[in-house]
């Protein structure tokens, strides 16, 4: 089976960032960046599904700009067997969904696992677009995957506890968290990883028209925290959460 | 992570604009690599940094190595820690790919390293002083012994250690009482009480590989002196011809020294052949223990160096953390009580004990780069001489590599303490502990003092003082590259005098001929920290340089690149003038240590 894994560049986690000074996004000079951390959790669900001879080959696909290869290059050191990056810098969730929908339907995979989100838009957009655009069942936000007699059991990770789904294969899983830990490039695969394929496309090979179709008016950063106050009893505070919060009803 | 250990960005400042590190992929052994190899391996180095010893440096602090009488425990941290540099490939990063290796330039391996030492620098022994074991064995080893320990040690299945020091032969080597007999079958039967032995007991491996220093006994008993020893491999298990392990050797551990820091690295006192002597394989040849032994020192040396260096930045890094979050106090010139308490770290006397940090911290380690870079040169140069010339500066350099850093680490250390007003002296913040594991490294892999003799008695005068010629007209290149430049021509101009300061008290030791040895020696600690104060404003100057052009393109940056200068500033105005006053004392081979007599204490 083959597995196809989506992976985004995206600003480091442990780094702070800024607003940028035109208030359009953030400011990225000189930022650390890196695999998307969800992302991560996918490609090692795939390596373990290789490991166990579940997979045979795995596919990672990213849509970014040209430097995205290093990530790609990541997931090859991890374990991945070859790659592709579509180049478009900035594109949008439903643009990266349409291209990831071309490619599945070029490659044929038994599987295709996401991240849930990615840390820097936080949008958790892209697994559940590309589903509805395939037609695939899916399995989002997994904290457990089995895939057997063609199909896969997926754990969700959902507000009231678990849930489990059992999908049909083709089909796709959006990785949470606690799905696993993710292992590190180890040095003698970082060379090996050099030496796999990695094809490099436009958009328009997909007939993709990446256009933006949602504006950014305007990024702000959060208000700095207030002092906080105490309050004498718990009704206090159910109706202070109530009228000034309103965050339950 | 919560825990402050080096600066990627200086990191990156040292190897790629500053030492060119890409400029090494033009040779032949590295031509696979690139930027983004080298990147993906320093990732590497972070993450298991992070993850598997940053998370016990403190717990490894709190819970040292205990012995039972029979067995030794270490908290389990200690093991996934190991297990995580082998699978990884750190500890074989610089090895040929035929080994499972990287092939990385030592400048990248070293740097690999010192984000382990930066997170976790006493949990760092174990596996990769099994790799300089065994590359002692890869080298001067037979096939048979290759095959047999080597190769195991290589992947991480056998550990290993150094079996140097006796109770009563410390720094003096040459006066060791270890024994060897030699047997009918060849082998040797080994006897020797050794102490402080890192790594000598534990259970992270199958199996532990001693290498030990001993004296072979002849009809006329032991060769005196350095000439008399020899290296011996004593596995704690012998080694069957198919690789299993064979029948215990008499191999015991005697008791655990309690240390001020660096206490997740297990120090044991080791007994040889109590029973009935332990089962010996010579190394190489007999006699040449000590130069085998030795032929690792120098990369032993710069990984002293940068541990102490490391550790200073730790510490440098969050003092300035902890200052720019103290409010305490106002400015001298705002005499309001209403008004707000301002950061300490807003106060010109703790900006002075940062800035000497930064100063510090940040020229050891680069310091140590510079020299792992001239490992690279001394293997990969294009031309001979270049190769032959790298390793007679590295040879000079080494005390000072190994010297500075361990004498300057601390102080730093000791200033981030201080930063921390009271709460630096209590075990809840990290300081106080970056402080204790770092005193350990001006006594250990030769002291600080021994180092001093070493460079004024033999590396100075090396090539017949070729090589200390070429450190002067390269130190001495870089001055005239700052003169040049409006922004650091100050530094250029003070290296510059400093340079020739160094080059007469040079000239004045090597005319010194109707002297005793005893009075030219008294001062080696003098004059250690005096060329050590040059070549540290050297590299602060050179660096500086860099700084400086690279602001002529680079404005993104600029706070960065400001700081450089500033604390190049920091040192050329504020250290380096106390060479003026050491020079004058070295020129007139002041005697008021020598000549203190033994009653006068
Ligand atoms: C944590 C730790 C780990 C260690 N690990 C190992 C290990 O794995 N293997 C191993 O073999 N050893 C190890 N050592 C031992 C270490 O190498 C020695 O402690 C070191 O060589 C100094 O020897 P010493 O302790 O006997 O001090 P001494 O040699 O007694 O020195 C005491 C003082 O006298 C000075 N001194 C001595 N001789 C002279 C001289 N001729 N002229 C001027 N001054 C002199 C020294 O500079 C020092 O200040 C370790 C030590 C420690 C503390
Ligand atoms: C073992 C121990 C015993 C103690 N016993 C007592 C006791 O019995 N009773 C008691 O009351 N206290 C006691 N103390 C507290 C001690 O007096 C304080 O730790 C000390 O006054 C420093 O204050 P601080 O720790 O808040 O550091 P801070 O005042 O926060 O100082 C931190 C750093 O900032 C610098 N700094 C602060 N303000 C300025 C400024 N305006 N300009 C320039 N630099 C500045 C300091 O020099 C220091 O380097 C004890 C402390 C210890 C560690």
């Amino acid at each position: 089976m083959k597995v196809l894994v989506a992976v985004k560049r995206v600003v480091d986690a442990n780094v702070k960032v800024r607003v940028a000074a035109d208030n359009r996004g953030v400011d990225l000079t000189n930022v650390k960046m890196a695999m998307n951390p969800f992302c991560e959790i996918a490609v090692e669900e795939a390596v373990r599904l290789k490991e166990k001879g579940v997979a045979t080959e795995i596919l990672v696909v990213a849509v970014g700009p040209k430097e995205a290869q290093e990530q790609i290059r990541t997931a090859l050191a991890l374990g991945a067997d070859r790659g592709i990056l579509v180049e478009a810098a900035d594109a949008q969730p439903l643009a990266i969904a349409k291209i990831l929908k071309a490619i599945v339907d070029q490659e044929k995979p038994g599987l295709v696992i996401t991240g849930k989100q990615s840390i820097d838009g936080d949008n958790n957009q892209v697994g559940q677009m590309l589903a509805a655009l395939t037609g695939m069942g899916q399995g989002t936000f997994a904290s457990e995957v089995n895939v057997a007699d063609g199909k896969v059991k997926v754990t969700r990770e959902i507000d009231g506890g678990l849930q489990t789904v059992e999908l049909k294969l083709p089909a796709l899983v959006s990785t949470d968290l606690r799905l696993n830990e993710p292992r590190y490039a180890s040095l003698p695969n970082i060379m090996k990883a050099k030496k796999k394929p990695l094809d490099i496309k436009a958009p328009a090979d997909f007939g993709v028209d990446v256009a933006p179709r949602v504006k950014t008016v305007k990024v702000e950063a959060p208000a700095a925290r207030k002092a906080g106050i105490k309050v004498k009893t718990v009704e206090e505070l159910v109706a202070k959460l109530k009228n000034e919060a309103k965050v339950i009803q | 992570m919560n825990a402050k250990t080096l600066s990627a960005r200086d990191m990156d400042f040292i190897l790629y604009e500053w030492l060119d590190a890409c400029q090494l992929t033009q040779r032949p052994r590295y031509a696979e690599h690139s930027r983004e190899t080298f990147d993906a391996a320093l990732t590497t180095a972070r993450q298991v940094a992070e993850k598997y010893f940053a998370n016990h440096n403190r717990k490894g602090d709190e819970n040292e190595p205990a012995f039972d009488g029979k067995t030794v425990t270490l908290i389990p941290e200690i093991k996934a820690a190991c297990d995580a540099v082998i699978e990884t490939g750190l500890t074989r990063a610089g090895r040929d790919y035929e080994q499972g290796g990287m092939q990385l330039p030592h400048l990248l391996s070293q740097a690999c390293f010192s984000w382990i030492q930066a997170a976790n620098v006493s949990s760092s022994v174990y596996a990769f002083l099994a790799q300089s074991a065994a590359t002692v064995i890869e080298k001067f080893g037979s096939a048979d012994q290759r095959q047999r320990f080597f190769q195991p040690m290589l992947d991480g299945s056998f550990f290993g250690t150094m079996c140097l020091t006796e109770p009563h032969a410390g720094s003096s080597l040459g006066d060791i009482r270890a024994t060897a007999d030699l047997q009918a079958d060849g082998t040797y039967r080994l006897r020797a009480n050794k102490i402080f032995i890192s790594a000598g007991e534990h259970d992270l491996a199958d199996n532990i590989v001693h290498l030990v220093l001993a004296k072979i006994r002849g009809p006329e008993g032991v060769e005196p002196g350095v000439k008399g020893i020899s290296l011996f491999i004593v596995p704690k298990f012998l080694v069957n011809d198919d690789g299993s392990l064979g029948a215990r050797n008499d191999v015991q551990l005697a008791g655990l020294f309690h240390k001020m820091g660096y206490r997740s690295s297990i120090s044991t006192a080791m007994n040889f052949g109590e029973q009935h002597g332990a089962t010996a394989y010579l190394l190489g040849e007999a006699g040449k223990g000590l130069t085998y032994m030795f032929h690792m020192m120098n990369e032993a040396r710069i990984a002293v160096g940068t541990g102490a260096a490391v550790l200073a930045v730790a510490g440098y890094l969050e003092s300035l953390d902890y200052a720019r979050q103290r409010p305490q106090g106002r400015a001298p010139d705002n005499r309001d009580p209403r008004s707000p308490m301002v950061p300490i770290s807003e106060h010109a006397d703790v900006k002075r004990m940062l800035l000497e940090q930064k100063a510090l911290a940040e020229s050891a380690l680069a310091l140590c780069l510079y020299s792992a870079k001239l490992v690279d040169d001394m293997h990969t140069h294009p031309d001979a001489s270049g190769r032959a010339d790298a390793a007679a500066m590295l040879d000079l350099l080494t005390p000072i590599i190994k010297a500075w850093p361990s004498e300057y680490g601390p102080r730093a250390n000791d200033l981030a303490i201080q930063i921390h007003g009271g709460a630096g002296y209590t075990r809840e913040y990290i300081v106080e502990q970056h402080y204790r594991d770092n005193r350990l490294n001006p006594i250990h892999e030769g002291t600080n003092g021994i180092q001093s003799l070493d460079l004024l008695g033999r590396k100075l005068g090396l090539n017949g003082g070729k090589t200390f010629l070429q450190l002067l007209v390269q130190m001495s290149a870089a001055a005239n590259a700052a003169q040049k430049n409006e922004t650091t021509a100050e530094l250029g101009t003070a290296l510059q005098q400093a340079v020739q300061r160094l080059g007469t008290v040079a000239q004045f030791f090597a005319t010194q001929k109707n002297v005793p040895p005893s009075a030219l020696t008294a001062n080696s600690a003098v004059f250690l920290d005096f060329m050590g104060r040059i070549v540290i404003a050297w590299i602060w100057t050179w660096q500086a340089t860099t700084a400086a052009n690279a602001l002529r393109h680079n404005t993104a940056d600029k706070d960065f690149y400001l700081g450089k200068l500033q604390a190049a500033r920091y040192f050329i105005r504020r250290e380096l003038p106390r060479t003026v006053q050491q020079a004058e004392l070295l020129m007139t081979l002041d005697s008021t240590c020598l000549d203190m007599a033994d009653a006068w204490f």
